[in-house]
């Protein structure tokens, strides 16, 4: 699991609900025992319409369109819990659920007022804050290690660096991406930035539904990395590893790709030397689901926290591959206010009582949606002085402190 | 039925405007132009008209940095026609496009009468409301402003219109009229990504030279300035508590608790 290339999925670009079942991974959807175990393992399963057991039914009798005119697939929040549990591993998560999505989000009569926000402002500005493109790098300048701009420099890097939206704009994110910085700095990392060239990868529009959007940001997006020269991507984003790793591959790019955490993990020996500061903290650590159950980096994140002086790692009831996502994939982290409409659980919520729940007194994540995500939670369920939610290269970056 | 939508393109603000080197123009270097947020309501608003009623919807634009998106987009959502109004010099002020257009539409094939032209009531470089007044004027057609509410029938529009205080005034207009739009009755539609694409593939968009010359300004801007810090502000430090305490203090000081 240490360095991975995008190698061409074999689910090809042209796979669509229509001419599913002439392809191998379509047929293998109707090889369902009906078990239910999708069902049973999502974690708004008691709420939608038409859990994946259900759908694939649907299918099989023909009967999909009727699936498509519920919004109840808008509770999909890409966990790949029911594509993990799956025993017959059929390819749910990442092959028919984003079709039927799709259909689904068309025939949507009204898109949620804040994902339509989102939506509308990812195609415009390139994040789905609706912040400026041009201020997209404006916190290098307050980091204190230098980084390069290629869009100023283009001359070769060993490492394309995508930091990601929230990364970029949030401002506990731009904490996270100092903290990143600095981290590679220490390593020696020879690192570059696309700077105000940087888009949003296009991720949660695809998992969503809203695939016209996923196409033109991987289009803008590849059109600006093939104009420079490097060995391999590195992004913070989860989301966005996933996409390049996945999604993009489909369309012919054939770059290395690695997150963050696990190519800092790969480097622990030569990092332990460098965390000196000892810290005392009870820490639990969240599974992001792009991270665990889709690409299996359960290890790398702990071995990291294990590697801090001081730090006492404890588990929530749910870990790994039964993790609980915090709501905010294929879409969740525009839909908060649509769940609280219909008077849906959080998901953020679920999780942060879990994690008070193990004793912990800091929630370590790998996944940028997630810090804005339980820092809510924590605020909402009244325990600010019991958590803080930190990146894991955060601590990272506080443990090489003098 | 048939209605215009009129569509204009104002600074986005997103980015921090500058004044450009004449003193007296933003700079465009890094401006980018958006569509009118009100005039996205007077579109939907429209389109809601044509759901409800039947008949077409044109949007109608004069030429401007990525108009041709704003069109194709209307095209999508629903819109029949698109009609881009070309070879209009650039920088015009409220008043002359307005008039341009009115002087223009009529000659628009297959356009007018309409039964309905709507444009959005106010635009960020229109706050006095112009647009849509100057338009009504020059089309010799009646106007009202404001607009958060349309139903229509026969030959008459039902329109309630907002005034300051919270007052509404619910009015009957002989169609064809001109009507500002505030808001539309729901929030302006999504239209996914594809849809779009598709329909610069299958749909065109209409241009029509001006071939007109725009009306002398009555008016000219003869400075643009940033504005300046007054520095009356009072800046309170302090934990949150003392802070607290202080803003109360200030309040019941100046009577205003």
């Amino acid at each position: 699991m240490a360095e991975t290339t995008a190698a061409p999925d074999p689910v090809a670009c042209e796979i669509t609900l229509d001419n599913l079942l002439e392809f191998p991974e379509g047929r293998e959807i109707l090889t369902c025992i009906q078990c239910g175990m999708c069902a049973g393992t999502c974690p708004y399963g008691d709420v939608m319409d038409y859990p994946p057991r259900r759908i694939i039914k649907m299918l099989q009798a023909g009967l999909l369109e009727e699936v498509f005119t519920s919004d109840s697939l808008l509770n999909c929040i890409a966990c790949y819990a029911c594509m993990a549990k799956c025993p017959r591993g059929i390819r749910l998560t990442e092959l028919l659920l984003p079709l039927v999505k799709e259909q689904v989000f068309v025939q949507l009569p009204e898109v949620p007022a804040e994902l339509q926000k989102a939506l509308e402002n990812t195609l415009r500005y390139g994040n789905p804050m609706g912040e400026s493109p041009r201020k997209r790098a404006q916190w290098v300048t307050t980091t204190d290690v230098p980084i390069r701009d290629l869009s100023k420099k283009p001359e070769r890097v060993d490492v394309l660096w995508i930091p990601e939206c929230y990364m970029s704009y949030h401002p506990r994110g731009q904490e996270a991406a100092r903290a990143t910085a600095r981290v590679f700095h220490a390593l020696e990392v020879d690192f570059g930035i696309l700077g105000a060239r940087e888009k949003c990868a296009g991720e949660c529009a695809r998992l969503v539904g809203e695939a016209g959007l996923f196409d033109k940001l991987m289009d803008d997006n590849i059109k600006q990395f093939d104009k420079y020269d490097f060995n391999r991507i590195v992004t913070s984003g989860a989301h966005a590893y996933d996409a390049f790793k996945y999604l993009y591959p489909r369309f012919g790019f054939d770059q290395i790709v690695e997150h963050t955490t696990p190519f800092v993990a790969r480097r622990i020996e030569q990092l332990k030397p460098l965390l000196t500061k000892k810290l005392d903290y009870t820490v639990t650590y969240h599974d992001s689901c792009c991270l665990g159950r889709h690409n299996g980096f359960y290890e790398e994140p702990r071995t990291l926290l294990q590697a801090i002086p001081g730090v006492k790692l404890v588990e929530m009831a749910h870990n790994r591959v039964n993790s609980i996502c915090c709501g905010g994939g294929g879409g969740g982290m525009w839909l908060d206010t649509f769940y609280a409409a219909k008077g849906y659980d959080r998901l953020s919520d679920r999780r942060v009582k879990e994690a008070i729940a193990s004793g912990a007194e800091v929630l370590a994540v790998s996944c940028p949606y997630e810090v804005s995500r339980f820092e809510d939670s924590i605020k909402v369920l009244g325990y600010d002085d019991k958590m803080v939610v930190r990146d894991v290269v955060e601590l990272l970056a506080e443990a090489m402190e003098p | 039925m048939n209605i215009l939508a009129v569509l204009k393109m104002v600074p986005d603000v997103v980015e921090e405007l500058e004044v450009g080197d004449d003193g007296k123009s933003l700079d465009l270097d890094f401006l980018r132009l958006i569509v009118n947020e009100r005039d996205e309501h007077a579109l939907e608003q429209a389109l809601l008209l044509k759901d409800k009623h039947g008949g077409s919807v044109t949007a109608v634009a004069i030429d401007a940095p990525e108009i041709d998106d704003v069109l194709f987009t209307a095209l999508a959502k629903g819109a029949d026609r698109a009609v881009k109004i070309t070879d209009v010099e650039e920088g015009l002020s409220t008043r002359a496009a307005a008039s341009l257009l009115a002087q223009v539409l009529p000659k628009v094939p297959n356009l007018l009468p309409a039964d309905l032209v709507l444009a959005g009531c106010q635009a960020t470089d229109d706050l006095d409301g112009q647009t849509a007044a100057v338009l009504a004027h020059g089309l010799e057609l009646p106007y009202l402003g404001i607009v958060s509410q349309v139903d229509a029938d026969g030959s008459t529009a039902c329109v309630l219109s907002e005034f300051p205080g919270g007052v509404r005034g619910e009015f009957e207009v002989d169609m064809p009229a001109v009507l500002g739009i505030q808001a539309s009755e729901k929030p302006p539609r999504y239209v996914p990504v594809a849809k779009v694409r598709a329909a610069m593939k299958s749909q065109t968009i209409e241009e029509v030279s001006a071939g007109t010359e725009p009306e002398a300004s009555l008016a000219a801007v003869t400075g643009m300035t940033k504005p300046e810090a007054g520095g009356k502000a009072e800046m309170l430090d302090g934990s949150p508590e003392e802070l607290a305490a202080k803003v109360g203090e200030i309040l019941s000081e100046r009577g205003l608790l």
